[in-house]
């Protein structure tokens, strides 16, 4: 059992990383990593929603009916994302204003309702729970990575402190909607490069 | 009228809901691999888009205002949308079989497109009049489907013609042609709000 739980809430971590091993929550990885504090306050919101809405989807999946359980699934996930909202909202007010609309969007964030409907309503509570922190955490991770690569490029700071060459210009293309696009694109072709040199060395 | 215009000009080109502030990317990679399911997600898109954005916005002035529930609106918001597609998925089979087969497996995946619950959050958060929500609904679907349809043609394009290196082939190079696209967008900036 104990391996189990370990296994589940690795894969999330390289494995079955979220955005980058299917194309799951790609909005906001694209929107709000230019800078890596929201990046980091957006992933820790959403290991909250994935770890809630997971462990109450498992606790109760023998009393959900079969029909309506996507409806079900929303309602929860819906309350999760009200929790963070309004926790944010009182005591991280900034990242609040920062993030703004991404918040509420975590709804609609794929990765949410696909570890409820392919993983939390056929499994027990504790699985579902290291499956969803895993899951979040490794979001978190892919939201962080994307973060640092704009954020350096783009303004020469990494979490806001300067880690460039005094006057670094600043490579604004990266912190353009347009730089997040060809970024993530990219780093999907190294991951491919990557997996595919495991393969090999497998054989 | 002028301000419409702008409106529409703005949520066309220059803030184009896809490719420059990123909702709706999850359908936006995947249905663009074939025309035909480009095409078929548009038109559901632009249908499912104006209504949501229309009854969510009336709901909120006229029931979550007045009350002071505006700490519902995520909820609310996100059970009408799924439920609108539902009754649209179930009112289109029995009226128009046609329509329903040529648009019916893009339903479904309307509820978790962010771009209609962003839509329907934004014309509250900007504080859009009825008409002008109307408008903007409208003119952002319209944006989505461009964006949708050219990428739709490129990607075609470029599976019967280029050599994509197979590192990039699939996703990834979709990503980067999005992000070429936006560029084009980019050009615009400037032109309006």
């Amino acid at each position: 059992m104990a391996a189990r739980i370990v296994k589940e809430f690795t894969k999330g971590l390289w494995k079955e990383i979220a955005p980058f091993r299917f194309v799951l929550g790609l909005c906001s990885v694209l929107a709000v990593t230019t800078d890596v504090k929201n990046g980091l306050g957006l992933g820790c919101a959403v290991i909250f929603v994935t770890t809630m809405s997971n462990v109450l989807v498992s606790a109760l999946r023998k009393i959900i009916p079969d029909k309506v359980r996507i409806a079900v699934f929303i309602v929860i996930i819906a309350t999760g994302v009200v929790i963070v909202e309004l926790t944010m909202q009182a005591y991280f007010y900034s990242l609040f204003l920062v993030l703004g609309i991404w918040i509420p969007l975590i709804v609609v964030n794929c990765l949410v309702l696909g570890r409820a409907e392919a993983f939390a309503r056929k499994e027990g509570v504790m699985l579902s729970l290291a499956d969803g922190v895993g899951m979040g955490l490794g979001f978190t991770i892919s939201l962080v990575v994307v973060a640092t690569i704009r954020e350096i490029l783009g303004k020469g700071t990494w979490f806001g402190l300067p880690v460039m060459w005094e006057g670094y210009p600043g490579f604004e293309f990266m912190i353009r909607p347009v730089g997040a696009f060809v970024c993530l694109g990219l780093l999907l072709g190294i991951m491919n490069v990557i997996s595919a040199r495991g393969r090999r060395k497998r054989k | 009228m002028e301000d419409y215009l702008m409106l529409v000009v703005s949520a066309i080109f220059i803030n184009n809901i896809l490719l420059i502030r990123f909702l709706g990317n999850c359908p936006f990679v995947g249905v663009s691999s074939s025309m035909s399911s480009a095409l078929g997600m548009s038109a559901a898109v632009l249908f499912v888009n104006v209504l949501a954005s229309l009854i969510c916005w009336i709901l909120q002035k006229t029931v979550l205002d007045v009350f002071g529930l505006e700490y519902l609106q995520t909820l609310v918001f996100i059970l009408v949308i799924a439920a609108l597609v539902q009754l649209v998925e179930i009112i289109m089979q029995k009226v128009a079989p046609p329509l329903y087969r040529a648009l019916g497996i893009f339903l479904p995946l309307i509820t978790t497109n962010c771009m209609i619950f962003g839509v329907a959050v934004l014309n509250i958060k900007e504080e859009y009049t009825f008409m002008q929500a109307l408008v903007y609904a409208i003119s952002t679907a319209l944006g989505f489907n461009m964006a949708l349809i050219l990428l739709a043609g490129i990607r075609e394009r470029m599976d019967s013609t280029a050599r994509v290196p197979k590192l990039l082939q699939g996703v990834p190079i979709c990503l980067i042609t999005a992000g070429m696209m936006g560029l084009t967008f980019a050009g615009l900036l400037g032109l309006a709000k």
